[in-house]
């Protein structure tokens, strides 16, 4: 699905990730831990393909072809999806309008016809329910006074509908509170399936509880420092991330 | 800057599509103004005495003027003797009796824009007349109109058979002192529409002026009138083009709208007149004085425009409240990019008790373009109980544009609530990026932020309106889904 080789990127002159390697096959969970400012959604970015940061070495390969070279609508449409770490207003926009277009650009994509409008309320409208959201939400602007859970419920509505096959969660668990996150999670949890791959960067070891992860990461500093099962996402919720940044730089 | 803030600027540097010329015979004056000048135009329309008048006495008045320096725009003095008064397509002596003796050109210049003058082929339920540089060239469905009770005419034509309406409204509104440009047209306006609908009639189909400049080197001086009797009610659209040229052309309009008790107004204008080009070459200056007295009780006049076009726009769409009651109405979206400027927004003015209004202003600036919502709000003593609210959003696009807001209140009557708001925002490139995250192109997401940004004057629009003006923002409708 997604094999991340030595990939090195930059803000102007300031390295941030400094050869990351990464290797994700369909089906599989990967989470992502590590301390504020190390990177986690520069990498997210970077694989969504937001501008603004330049490749310095390395590679990403999506299905085969050069992630880093499509652009990010293209991305989206070939079905890699991120959910926000911080998800923008769209004042004057519909939900539910953003939704469409957003389906009908990717059915598009693949040479199919435009939704139905009656088939895409009753898909709308089960998802809604999935994530016990109201469906007045639907019509409000894009996030536009949302809560910040409602934000992130509203990201992984997106995702519910328009069913990608790499789903890059940043920090989705932050600003959830304990019903919101089981809810959340068992969306989640509905999309797995073995052609579809997950990416969750998350700092809580609780999420993990609710969406087993195949492999824990730690990434520190631009770098991946330690993988693991997810045992480590325990380790790290008892010893935090010292013992290995002190590992690292023994090293 | 980065790739997106270059991406959106593109986006919104469109092609002018109606930047066209028709090559006619035409019969036009030699630039220049003086009295003879004027006589000759009143002559030449054939209008009866009091008209030249009229217009004598508006151009001495104006000779004692000066042009305003008060708009928050820029250029160069206009030379009026460069200016020609009067061209129009050269036809048979009384004026085309069926569209077979109008210019097989003019015809083909208005299919071109869009706007087939052949009944058959429009859109049922809109009239039009359709103006061509100084003449109204064609009036669709008057039988059908007339059978109504409607008269929807030229207003040269409307000077000879309905003198006592002219004599009673003309200048009633804005009167021939009022401004500087209101003054100019007053003296050399060569036509427009004029629309009278009956007592207790709802107009029957939507009427619509298409204003096109055409000549080189003349000035298009429209004067629109319409006057609403009690309980009637219309809804009246204007859409306006011209040629790409590299000079500058004057458009001077005067429009007036009177609406008597009950009446209902609605007037939407979708203006596109040439912008000129990227470095600020040419363009037309759109100086427009556009104002409504709400005279009965109960009336309703409702403005709604969306501005995308002129190099200069000066132009404040206004409501006289003076019956109890009246209310007053103005949506506007406009749009500057490159050098336009534009310097726009509405006066209300409540005179009578209980009158409302309310202000929707909308505006985006792109490249180097300066957009400015000038607003009054005025509530007299004698208007108990007036309200007013205004809402004045700005968009910019890029960093080198700029959003100016003037609002100026007035309220001498205690009891009267203004409420005034306003924002400034820019399409983020965060914004930007999401949209694209979610399949939509660049474009697509530009058109639908936009789009969502203008909503609400949108919404106000007729229906063949709404999609004119979303295509010219280069945007597509919202499903009806939303
Ligand atoms: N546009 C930018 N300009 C300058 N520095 C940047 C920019 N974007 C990211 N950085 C820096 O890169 C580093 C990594 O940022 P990133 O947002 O990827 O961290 P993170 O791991 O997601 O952190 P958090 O856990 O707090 O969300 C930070 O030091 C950040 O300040
Ligand atoms: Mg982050």
């Amino acid at each position: 699905m997604l094999s991340i080789k030595n990939l090195h990127v930059s803000v102007g002159d300031k390295p941030i990730l400094k050869g990351i390697n990464l290797e994700i096959k369909p089906g599989e969970i990967h989470a992502i831990m590590g301390p504020n400012g190390s990177g986690k959604s520069t990498l997210s970015h970077i694989l969504s393909g937001k501008s603004g940061y330049t490749v310095t070495d390395g590679s990403a390969t999506y299905q085969g072809k050069d992630l880093l070279d499509m652009a990010p609508e293209i991305r989206a449409r070939e079905g890699v999806f991120l959910a926000f770490q911080y998800p923008v207003e769209i004042p004057g926009v519909s939900n539910v309008y953003l939704l469409k277009a957003a389906l009908n650009s990717i059915r598009k994509h693949h040479g199919q016809s435009e939704v139905d409008a009656m088939d895409f309320l009753t898909l709308v409208k089960g998802k809604v329910r999935l994530l016990d959201m109201d469906e007045k939400f639907l019509y409000r602007a894009v996030n536009e006074g949302f809560s910040g859970g409602e934000k992130k419920r509203n990201e992984i509505l997106q995702m519910a509908i328009l069913e990608p096959k790499l789903c890059i969660l940043d920090e989705t668990d932050s600003g959830l509170d304990i019903d919101a996150l089981k809810i959340v999670s068992e969306g989640v949890n509905s999309l797995r399936s073995p052609d579809r791959s997950f990416v969750m960067v998350t700092h809580y070891q609780r999420l993990l509880d609710y969406i087993k992860p195949d492999f824990v990461h730690v990434l520190a500093h631009g770098q991946i420092v330690k993988s693991g099962g997810p045992e480590l996402a325990l380790e790290l919720e008892e010893k935090g991330y010292s013992w290995l940044e002190d590992a690292e730089a023994s090293a | 800057m980065s790739a997106s803030t270059q991406e959106i600027n593109n986006l919104i540097n469109q092609e002018y599509k109606q930047g066209f010329v028709t090559e006619l015979e035409t019969t036009t004056f030699l630039p220049g103004l003086d009295e003879d000048v004027i006589s000759k135009l009143s002559k030449i329309k054939n209008e009866p005495e009091f008209m030249l008048e009229y217009r004598l006495k508006a151009f001495r008045h104006w000779q004692t003027m000066k042009s305003p320096e008060w708009a928050f725009v820029k250029f160069d003095p206009i030379d009026y003797q460069a200016i020609s008064y009067y061209s129009a397509p050269k036809r048979k002596e009384d004026g085309p009796k069926s569209l077979d003796e109008i210019d097989p050109q003019v015809l083909e210049a208005y299919k071109k824009l869009g706007i087939p003058l052949d009944e058959q082929e429009r859109l049922a339920g809109v009239a039009v007349d359709a103006v061509f540089d100084s003449v109204s060239v064609a009036t669709t469905f008057k039988g059908k109109l007339k059978d109504a009770g409607v008269i929807f005419c030229p207003i040269s034509e409307a000077l000879r058979d309905h003198p006592e309406l002219i004599k009673e409204y003309l200048g009633s509104v804005v009167s021939h002192t009022d401004n500087y440009f209101a003054a100019l047209n007053a003296a050399v306006f060569t036509d427009g529409s004029f629309v009278y609908i009956p007592k207790g009639v709802r107009c029957p189909m939507e009427l619509s002026t298409y204003f096109r400049i055409n000549a080189a080197n003349t000035g298009q001086f429209e004067r629109t009138l319409i006057i609403a009797d009690e309980g009637s009610h219309v809804s009246y659209l204007e859409g306006c083009t011209a040629p790409m040229r590299d000079e500058n052309q004057l458009h001077a309009a005067v429009v007036e709208l009177v609406a008597m008790k009950d009446a209902v107004i609605k007037y939407s204008t979708v203006q596109n007149w040439y912008p000129g080009d990227k470095n600020g070459l040419g363009g037309i200056y759109n100086f427009v004085t556009k104002r409504a007295d709400c005279r009965g009780e109960n009336s309703k006049v409702s403005w709604t425009q969306v501005e995308t076009g002129s190099a200069i726009t000066w132009k404040y769409p206004s409501c006289v409240l003076t019956g109890d009651n009246s209310v007053g109405e103005f949506y506007s979206v406009a749009l500057t990019n490159n050098y336009q400027q534009a310097d726009t927004g509405t006066k209300m003015i409540h005179i009578g008790k209980n009158t409302r209004s309310t202000i929707v202003s909308k505006g985006i600036s792109a490249g180097k373009a300066q957009n400015t919502y000038r607003g009054l709000v005025k509530v007299l003593k004698s208007a108990e109980n007036a309200r007013n609210y205004t809402q004045c959003d700005s968009l910019l696009v890029g960093d080198q544009c700029g959003a100016h807001t003037f609002p100026y209140i007035e309220v001498k009557q205690p009891s009267a609530q203004v409420e005034h708001e306003a924002t400034t925002s820019k399409i983020s490139e965060d914004q930007l990026f999401f949209c694209q995250q979610r399949g939509l192109s660049a474009e697509d997401a530009v058109s639908m932020i936009v789009n969502g940004f203008c909503k609400e004057v949108f919404k106000e629009l007729p229906m063949e309106f709404a999609v004119e003006a979303q295509a010219l923002l280069g945007l597509s409708l919202e499903g009806s889904v939303g």
